[in-house]
């Protein structure tokens, strides 16, 4: 489903690499943990996957797309395949929590009816029914990021990046989205989340890969995480 | 195809939306656009009025024959026919001895004692040939012809004449001409260029404004076209309004200066024409305008937002 092969990101040629020659492949419908401590490249991995940053070298496979031969006008063919949830949820203030889905479909010229239809089962797989007509600031910092996890997931992609999607989260709210997350990987959802909560990672017990000055230290099915190893 | 549909009416709701909301920001750029195309809806109308004074008066304009009395009436009409056959004549008049006199009577019908003198003295009018010229500059070419030896002899010693007065007058009307146009040019030029920039900074600026929804857009997969579209929808509607209002203007100045306008008049210029000009071609007129208006408006926003709506995908 993602196959990364040596692949290297500099931005600056005096500060070195800010990944090293990454390699990483995750199955279909897997569910991995990227951990790391800040300024460790976890955010630049996910930046390339989206394709907001384009590779130095090496090989990116996502989905059957090679990065290489990809367009920039395909991108956003490429990013309506991979659903991205972020620390700061980057939902629109000034539409409703129903818009704010709702939105992510009339990007692809999805119908109205479409729309009316699918909207309400998502929000309701993310635990947010009835509070389709609430504004963002209106929900506490766990609903607004289901919020927008429903709005990753609403057209159904293979695969949901998460880039410390509870980082601005107390630990009662980090868990809800945590179990959301988990029940759209349960659904066939490849996940690929990052955290640098050990609380999390040590509950969760799924793969975990852990990044150390842009390259990968340990690579763990079931691992627990231990910041100091 | 359906989808595509449905993309092009939300591009569309999504721009007239985003222009109401951003009205007050929109008004520097449609004010300008307004001026803009008023200078050229009226550099038009002006260049429409100069020509039609310029045709009026060279419509005027004639050189005239005057035969001598021993000339034959087919001798006469022989000249006319070489006359008509010369390209650069767009029209000849023959008048008989009697019919130059009834004329002559009939312009000077005021003067009492020069009709007394004209019949008293048995007509001295000659025979007069007028010629027309299709073009003034061709005037010279025509009394060339005339003045043919073989011509030259059936006229009067003081044949032919054309009126230089009113070859003067075209003349300086031409030039002025010239010269507004000019002038409207180059302020046409300088207010387009103008309302391009001010319509950049309203587009930059509502970019500005709308960064954080771009950048959700962009990350949630839209196209260029569907974050770019409302904008150039947005500027269209400038456009469009910007059109509708400075025609409206135009035609409002007419209708509430029409009566001082025809009371003046600018020595030979005739002013009344303008309104007349306006009001016959007034759907082509806001046609043109709407044209124009359209068109600077999403030329402005499409470069506008080239520069903000690039992929940023460096290679470092």
């Amino acid at each position: 489903m993602i196959l990364l092969d040596r692949v290297t990101k500099t931005y600056n040629k005096n500060l070195g690499p800010a990944l090293d020659r990454i390699s990483l492949h995750v199955e279909p419908k897997e569910f991995v943990i990227v951990v790391g401590q800040s300024g460790s490249g976890k955010t630049t991995l996910l930046r390339l996957l989206t394709r907001e940053e384009r590779a130095t070298s090496g090989k990116i496979i996502v989905g059957g797309i090679d990065y290489d031969k990809l367009h920039d006008r395909d991108i956003p063919l490429l990013r309506r395949k991979i659903g991205t949830v972020f620390q700061d949820f980057k939902l629109l203030p000034n539409r409703t929590v129903f818009e704010n889905v709702a939105f992510a479909l009339e990007i692809v010229g999805a119908s109205k009816r479409e729309i009316e239809n699918t909207v309400p089962k998502v929000l309701d797989i993310v635990n947010l029914k009835g509070k389709e007509k609430r504004m963002p600031q209106e929900l506490s910092g766990g609903e607004r990021q289901r919020v927008a996890i429903a709005r990753a997931i609403v057209r159904q992609p293979k695969i949901l990046i998460a880039d410390e999607p509870t980082g601005n989260l107390d630990p009662k709210h980090a868990w809800d989205v945590i179990k959301v997350l988990e029940k759209i990987n349960r659904y066939g959802t490849t996940v690929l989340l990052t955290t640098h909560n050990q609380e999390i990672v040590n509950k969760l017990k799924r793969r975990v890969v852990t990044i150390k000055h842009g390259q990968i230290a340990s690579d763990r099915a079931h691992a627990e995480y231990n910041p100091k190893a | 195809m359906k989808r595509k549909f449905i993309t092009l009416f939300r591009i569309v709701r999504t721009g007239g939306v985003n222009f109401v909301r951003g009205l007050w920001l929109a008004l520097a750029a449609v004010a300008i656009m307004v001026i803009t195309l008023t200078i050229i809806l009226f550099s038009i109308v002006a260049n429409a009025t100069f020509g039609h004074t310029v045709d009026q008066i060279a419509n005027q304009v004639d050189v005239s024959v005057f035969l001598q009395d021993s000339v034959t009436d087919a001798q006469a009409q022989q000249f006319v026919s070489a006359i008509r056959k010369q390209a650069d004549v767009k029209r000849v008049d023959y008048l008989t001895k009697q019919q130059a006199q009834e004329a002559f009577v009939q312009q000077n019908g005021g003067n009492q004692s020069l009709q007394t003198a004209i019949v008293e003295t048995g007509n001295p009018i000659p025979a007069t040939i007028h010629v027309y010229p299709r073009d003034l500059n061709q005037i010279g070419a025509i009394n060339k012809f005339l003045t043919t030896k073989q011509y030259q002899a059936l006229q009067t010693s003081d044949s032919p004449s054309y009126n230089g007065d009113r070859k003067k007058a075209i003349d300086n009307i031409t030039h002025a001409t010239n010269i507004l146009r000019q002038i409207g040019i180059a302020a046409v030029i300088i207010f387009a260029v103008i309302s391009v920039l001010i319509i950049f900074n309203t587009i930059q600026m509502a970019i500005f404004n709308r960064r954080d929804e771009i950048q959700i857009m962009r990350l949630l997969g839209a196209t260029t076209s569907y974050i770019r579209g409302p904008f150039v929808v947005e500027t269209i509607i400038y456009g469009i309004l910007s059109a509708a209002i400075s025609t409206l203007l135009v035609n409002a100045v007419f209708v509430t200066a029409s009566g001082s306008l025809q009371a003046t008049s600018f020595g030979l210029l005739d002013i009344s024409y303008s309104q007349q000009f306006f009001q016959g071609h007034y759907w082509l007129l806001l046609a043109m305008q709407l044209t124009l208006g359209i068109l600077i408006g999403a030329a402005s926003s499409v470069i506008a937002t080239r520069r903000y709506l690039k992929f940023k995908t460096p290679k470092k």
